[in-house]
């Protein structure tokens, strides 16, 4: 360990990322005897997915809406507001839905998941477990894991919808968009590929940020302070990571 | 001594944290039915001594040998199967937040067997009514006082039916009455079930009451080992000072310091 203390940046973040490679492959192997107990995922499922459905509709409307005024005022300038159903389901399905419910899942869910698993390493729950001949990799860290992984793209995908609603509000209704062709041009320019960009983006965010907010809470120091530490790294890790994720996955995809 | 009549040796053990040695040289026997006391002044690595005996850390030198098998050599399941066998109560309980009283007495038997559901709930009552809290089965952790908690802990760390209990620091803050009980529930399981125990401590009065055996703890080495009456009668000054509780001795009570004297006139200059 001594010969990479004196390492810089640079060191630091490849260890870091050494580190975090290892513990994804750790928590891959524990993530099948895990499987055996759906019950301890559908919960987390809950606890990540439900339970941040209202700031994820919340936001999913109001982009949408967003969406739907700047839209407006773009294409009318070229006189085919029409192509306004387009617009607004290719920037949600293949950037806006992903990314900002990434987002919002990192400072939403993430946070609880790293402050929750620190709280039990600084409160001996988890070392509790380990003297039970229980591994924590399995019982704690797997299924949050998993469980994020899934609310991820159900998620991004009522960002979407919820988006898409926002969209048609201002644009048809209070913009006098014609309802027809809002819809018709959409359907007609939307292609499968489309989708499967989108999902395959919070697939990647859903593994990328459980991954880092079960890493940072089951490797917090285990004290007030660490664990408010490791919370806030999730934060800004998940952020980053989600943003230069997508700059890849969307130059991949063109 | 035959060695199946030992559950833990400790042979010849070093360990340090960053170059500050904890352990050089540690020996010592836990031997089956009796309960070993492991006294010592704070920061000898009392509770290091545990988390080697249970395999949550490796020494850097030297064996910690469990039912007869060298941990350091054991893979992760079987780690596991000793650990099946073992029982710990720790100091602050260390329950499960996120359950009940109930399901943190029930949580190791559901991982660890195929029992129906009614006789878990025999299997868990009779636990919880031995440490006086059926009445608590559905509070939560968090409505528990530090007492309760600790008692709910030693439900949940003997509801396995294990050889071998460790106790980390049981006594520390509790009240009389429930101090008296765990100290009678400490011995009874001792005699009633003949399981070992180990039970870390400082509390030189209440451990002369139950051990048969204690070793006492000093600068990472065994000071002196013997029956509490012994160690009490000992003439060694350090052994004398830690049973007595004196400040002045051998045993060094004040952190590592520059000279008092110096120190506070240098705050004047300065």
């Amino acid at each position: 360990m001594s010969k990479v203390t004196h390492g810089g940046f640079l060191s630091s973040g490849i260890r870091k990322f050494g580190a975090g490679a290892i513990f994804l492959a750790q928590l891959l192997v524990q993530s099948v005897p895990a499987l055996a107990r759906p019950r301890l995922i559908v919960y987390q499922i809950y606890n990540a997915g439900a339970r941040s459905l209202i700031i994820i509709m919340l936001a999913g409307l109001f982009v949408g809406m967003v969406l739907g005024l700047q839209g407006y005022n773009l294409l009318q300038r070229f006189g085919s507001e029409d192509a306004l159903g387009t617009a607004a389901a290719l920037g949600l399905l293949r950037e806006l839905g992903p990314v900002i419910t990434a987002l919002l899942f990192a400072g939403r869910a993430g946070t609880s998941l790293t402050s929750e698993i620190g709280l039990m390493r600084a409160t001996d729950q988890l070392v509790a477990m380990e003297i039970m001949a229980v591994d924590p990799l399995r019982y704690v860290a797997a299924p949050r894991f998993l469980g994020g992984i899934v609310a991820m793209p159900l998620l991004s995908g009522i960002f979407n919808l919820v988006g898409l609603y926002g969209a048609q509000l201002v644009g048809v209704q209070f913009m006098g968009v014609d309802r027809g062709s809002f819809w018709s041009q959409m359907q007609g320019a939307v292609e499968l590929r489309d989708v499967t960009e989108g999902v395959i983006k919070s697939l990647v965010f859903g593994v990328t940020c459980s991954l880092i907010a079960v890493n940072e809470g089951y490797h917090a120091e285990p004290t007030a302070a660490g664990v408010g530490l490791a919370t806030t790294r999730t934060v800004v890790a998940s952020s980053v990571l989600t943003l230069l994720l997508d700059l890849i996955l969307t130059a991949a995809f063109l | 001594m035959a060695s199946d009549d030992v559950v833990v040796a400790v042979r010849d053990v070093h360990y340090s944290v960053d170059g500050r040695p904890i352990f050089s040289g540690l020996n010592l026997t836990i031997r089956r039915g009796r309960i070993t006391a492991i006294m010592g002044p704070s920061g000898t690595g009392k509770t290091t001594l545990l988390k080697l005996i249970t395999a949550q850390i490796q020494p850097d030198r030297g064996q910690v040998i469990v039912f007869g098998q060298d941990l350091a050599t054991l893979p992760k399941p079987e780690i596991y199967a000793v650990r099946k066998r073992m029982g710990m109560l720790f100091q602050n309980g260390a329950l499960l937040t996120d359950m009940t009283v109930f399901e943190n007495v029930a949580f190791p038997v559901r991982e660890h067997t195929d029992l129906t559901e009614s006789l878990i709930k025999l299997l868990v009552l009779t636990k919880l009514e031995a440490v006086g809290l059926r009445g608590a089965a559905q509070l939560s952790p968090a409505e528990l006082s530090g007492g309760m908690a600790r008692r709910v802990a030693l439900a949940r760390a003997i509801v396995m039916d294990p050889d071998f209990l460790i106790y980390d620091e049981p006594f520390v803050g509790l009240d009389p009455i429930s101090l008296g009980f765990i100290l009678r529930l400490v011995k009874q399981m001792n005699t009633a079930l003949g399981i070992t125990s180990i039970v870390v401590s400082h509390d030189v009065q209440e451990l002369s009451t139950i051990a048969d055996d204690s070793y006492l703890l000093e600068r990472g080495k065994v000071a002196a080992a013997g029956s509490p009456q012994e160690l009490a009668q000992s003439d060694s000054p350090a052994v004398h000072q830690f049973m007595a509780g004196s400040a002045e001795g051998p045993v060094r009570f004040h952190y590592p310091a520059p000279d008092y004297m110096q120190e506070l006139l240098s705050v004047d200059e300065s």
